[in-house]
């Protein structure tokens, strides 16, 4: 049976976010931090350390091409029969002495969540693989009700202490080197002492018994998950910690909240991501601690359990026929540490849910490229195409950023003005379009090229263009085009 | 129209009248190790150990017969003085304990003795040669979930003829309608410089012990 | 064999010497160059900057220019990309299927594929004593995949010092429009990669696409690296110090 959600009563101004400040686009926001010379060091090294070890092990196994292929295919069956297997879901969540709530979009789950809060009377609750509740803003909603939250990844928790923003998906703070983490637990960590050691197994230990009583005695915890079988009403969560355990384990009260597109059919497809999954992810054969549960087990768990559905714009990236294949992203990161420009400005330009590569298609698909920071996130990307090469279910994610460039594009050929670039490209269309024309144009913007530059090299160019010569030359062009040469030489 | 309605509502409307037929899932990848990786039995335990001790977890192989010794000794040398252990685990795997005191999980035991104690000892459903992983699913002397996550120290019995090779024969033998939990290794953290370090919230050290028959 | 060649228009303008150098290496090779006089671009720009329906018209322009070639060639592994990666997807986004068969008649060869696939060799006869590096353009590793095709031909070369590019497959930071609308972010990325250039002592470094050579070179000149930029086409058209 689905629960009579308090998600249909209205919004209350105490659980609604707060209006946010306007995203800068994708450039302005790099700007700063590319200047961060200590946060793209130490996201830097991370990155290259988990390439590395998920090089290494997706060139493990002889099947990886295999596994890849099934991983993709698996995930379009399930997109394209969506709705069937949502469905299938809820009926064996339910059977199984679950609750399933649906939410259209965020607020709609912050009211869910909520209300589930306010009715097990809990104070304080305690998160794990918190994804999608930051993606909902739900720390903020439970904080405004009074509730404290307790980020229990060791990463989340210095991101939160921090009072940061997450720059990666599986390691959040890998912006943060040891030293500064020091400080911050010398700071906010009572069970780390005054002055920590910088050394990450000390502060993993101050992380444990930071947390440890704060597990044991919380009524509630949120989390989300990586899989949701539907043939089953399965919920997969995989995590090295052992957070995760203990917050699907021992509060009275377990609140789930995934994407609708965590699903997959059937537990045997299981045997597909659990290889996919950790090796793309943390380059682990296995990661440490996968566990699953099925509703609820008499004398085992928690007793209550409720799994949230959340749209929140993937029907929106559903719509899309080339962007929907975004949606078969199992969300391991791999993407991340391969892209050049993830590495240089970290996850923050990226906006606060989908950093990297994958977040820059995820993003505008799921919500639209009418302002002006989500449309700048397809051209986030040199296109360079390292992203497709390593991702485990085989998302073109080139193809898909050029796709939403033209989705920019097209948003923009409305306004009553042209902007300066689409005047220049059409243009250039327009010049290009015809031999002769584009003749005319070769001698002319030769000419000019040529006064413009001193000694062969052009150093600076006006408009648009201008972005080139901040910090690059342009070769002057020679007198004869390539195609002067050839009418005088060969015809 | 209720949230589940408009939910379905915005799937039917975003992938449209005609979804097409898609050909069947390739599933051309490996069910089970290749012919070189388990010529035989001992190749796959073989093969079980190296890679749970990848895993960063201790593992250690002794005869049917010498289990409560291998059990007792394993607590005797990390100096364990109580333990936790589901109601049904085998009487012979305590039986050489000296000084230890186990307590069974029968009725429940509270939080506070859970966290109290130094370490549990279980059996397990199967193991994963390929991944180095042992899989709990609350069945026979396995106990509840809480009894292996809270202690920080996890001794875990795993008969030969439990090994599975691969993970799609893992998942083939697993019931998902019970609470399975895939343990590979220690817990860890990548939260710190993405570098793997163990000793986060789950038990900090994992002890395998293989039986052969 | 009667070989088309076609020349970015990037090249036209601002490197005529690679479609120079390709002309006479073809020629050199026994072969017929034809330069069809109709093409301009291959809507590559405009393609990758979201401009399709625009890129859809110099697509046809292109496929025009070169209808009926029995074989293309390109010095450009971008525009060779375009043509066969892009044009199918270009005109399934134009809802145009005259496109998408003519684009299927176009067979357009990156340079360094023609010469080891479809001519056989490897040793073009080619002499250039300097010491050179090879930065693997992204479009020729992984959208053509043209592998190492460009360096058994490199190695071929008679007098040449092959030195290995650090961190070669990292891309220099062009990416069209990326290298002025992420001009920060584009201007990092092509730093380290000079730098790279620079670690390796060579004299010369050389790729498969000008655009990136553009952006290397724009980058070595400004800091007066004293590292040249060479296309692959020139180096295989020197045959010695004359």
């Amino acid at each position: 049976m689905t629960a009579s959600s308090p998600g249909t009563t209205p919004s209350s101004p105490r659980t609604s976010a707060p209006v946010p400040l306007p995203m800068p686009k994708f450039a302005t926001a790099a700007r700063s931090a590319l200047a961060d010379t200590r946060s793209r060091r130490n996201l830097r090294g991370a990155a290259a350390a988990l390439r590395e070890r998920e090089a290494a092990a997706a060139a493990e196994p002889a099947d990886w091409d295999d596994l890849r292929e099934a991983g993709r295919a698996i995930k379009d069956d399930t997109l394209l029969n969506l709705d069937t297997h949502l469905a299938e879901l809820e009926r064996a969540v339910t059977e199984a002495g679950g609750v399933v709530h649906w939410a259209a979009d965020a607020a709609e789950a912050r009211r869910v969540v909520t209300g589930l809060v306010r009715a097990a009377g809990a104070a304080e609750v305690v998160k794990a693989a918190s994804a999608t509740t930051r993606e909902i803003g739900l720390n903020d909603a439970l904080a405004r009700m009074g509730v404290t939250v307790r980020e229990t990844a060791v990463a989340d928790m210095i991101v939160q202490l921090g009072e940061d923003t997450p720059s990666h998906l599986l390691s959040p703070a890998a912006h943060r080197d040891r030293a500064e983490i020091g400080e911050l637990f010398g700071r906010a960590v009572p069970a780390a002492g005054p002055d920590p050691a910088a050394d990450p197994e000390a502060l993993a230990a101050a992380a444990r018994l930071h947390l440890r009583d704060r597990f044991l005695r919380a009524p509630v915890a949120v989390t989300g998950a990586n899989f949701l079988v539907a043939e089953s009403g399965t919920v997969v969560l995989l995590e090295s910690e052992g957070n995760g355990r203990m917050s699907l384990t021992i509060p009275e009260t377990l609140i789930t909240v995934a994407g609708i597109d965590k699903v997959v059919p059937a537990w045997d497809d299981m045997e597909v991501f659990l290889q996919l999954l950790p090796r793309s992810s943390t380059g682990d054969r296995m990661t440490p601690y996968v566990s699953s549960w099925t509703g609820v087990t008499p004398g085992d768990g928690p007793r209550a359990f409720h799994l949230v559905l959340l749209d929140n714009g993937r029907t929106k990236a559903l719509a899309d026929e080339t962007g929907r294949t975004a949606l078969r992203c199992i969300r391991c990161s791999a993407c991340l540490n391969v892209c050049p420009v993830y590495e240089r400005t970290g996850g923050t330009p990226y906006g606060p849910v989908h950093p990297g590569p994958i977040g820059a298609v995820l993003t505008p698909l799921m919500r639209g490229v009418e302002s002006a920071a989500n449309a700048s996130l397809p051209y986030a990307s040199t296109l360079c195409g390292a992203c497709a090469d390593v991702c485990p279910v085989l998302i073109d994610i080139p193809d898909v950023l050029v796709h939403l460039r033209g989705k920019v594009v097209e948003s923009r050929r409305r306004r009553p003005v042209p902007t300066p670039e689409m005047a220049l490209m059409r243009g250039l269309a327009w010049t290009m379009g015809d031999p002769r024309r584009y003749e005319a144009a070769l001698r002319r913007g030769t000419r000019w090229a040529r006064l413009l530059s001193r000694g062969g090299r052009i150093r600076r160019l006006p408009g648009l263009l201008g972005k080139w010569t901040e910090a690059r030359d342009l070769p002057a062009p020679p007198a004869e085009s390539f195609r002067a040469w050839w009418d005088r030489t060969r015809t | 129209m209720s949230s589940r309605e408009e939910v379905l509502r915005r799937v039917r409307e975003a992938l449209g009248g005609d979804r097409g037929v898609r050909p069947p899932v390739p599933r051309g990848y490996a069910r089970r190790l290749t012919e070189a990786e388990a010529e035989s039995r001992a190749d796959v335990v073989a093969l079980f150990t190296e890679r749970v001790a990848d895993n960063r977890a201790a593992v250690r192989h002794v005869g049917a017969d010498e289990v409560g010794t291998a059990v007792a000794a394993a607590l005797w040398g990390r100096e364990t003085k109580q333990i936790v252990v589901p109601a049904d685990l085998p009487f012979g795997w305590l039986a050489e304990l000296d000084g230890v005191r186990a307590l069974a999980d029968t009725p429940a035991l509270d939080l506070d003795t859970l966290a109290a104690a130094d370490g549990s000892v279980t059996g397990c459903a199967l193991a994963v040669a390929q991944t180095g992983t042992v899989v709990l699913d609350g069945g026979r002397a396995q106990g509840r979930r809480a009894l292996t996550l809270v202690p920080g120290y996890h001794l875990c019995v795993v008969h030969a003829d439990q090994i599975v090779g691969t993970v799609p024969e893992a998942v083939g033998r697993l019931d998902p309608a019970r609470p399975l939990t895939w343990i590979s290794g220690p817990s860890a953290t990548y939260g710190i410089e993405a570098a793997r370090v163990e000793g986060a919230h789950g038990p900090r050290h994992l002890e395998v012990l293989v039986v052969e028959d | 064999m009667r070989v088309a060649l076609s020349v970015a228009c990037f090249d036209d303008a601002l490197f005529p010497d690679t479609g120079k150098a390709a002309a006479v290496l073809l020629e050199r090779l026994g072969h017929e160059v034809v330069f069809p006089p109709r093409q301009t671009c291959c809507g590559q720009i405009h393609w990758t900057a979201g401009y399709h329906r625009e890129a859809a018209g110099l697509a046809r322009s292109y496929a025009a220019a070169f209808e009926g070639c029995e074989v293309v060639v390109a010095p450009s592994a971008s525009c060779a990309a375009t043509v066969r990666d892009a044009y199918p997807k270009i005109a399934r986004t134009a809802r145009d299927p005259g496109l998408a068969r003519a684009a299927e008649g176009l067979a357009v060869h990156e340079l360094s594929e023609f010469l080891v696939d479809v001519l056989g060799v490897t040793d073009v006869g080619a002499c250039f004593p300097h010491r050179v590096t090879y930065h693997p353009s992204c479009q020729s590793l992984r959208v053509l995949g043209v592998g190492d095709r460009p360096l058994r031909l490199l190695r071929a070369v008679k007098g040449l010092d092959l030195v290995e590019l650090p961190a070669a497959d990292e891309c220099c930071g062009f990416g069209g429009a990326f290298a002025m609308k992420n001009a920060d972010v584009s201007v990092a990325m092509v730093a380290d990669k000079v730098r790279h250039v620079r670690d390796t002592g060579a004299d010369v470094v050389c790729a498969v696409d000008d655009a990136c050579l553009a952006h290397i070179g724009g980058a070595l000149s400004r800091l007066r690296g004293g590292v040249r930029t060479m296309h692959l086409a020139e180096i295989l058209a020197e045959t010695g110090p004359s």
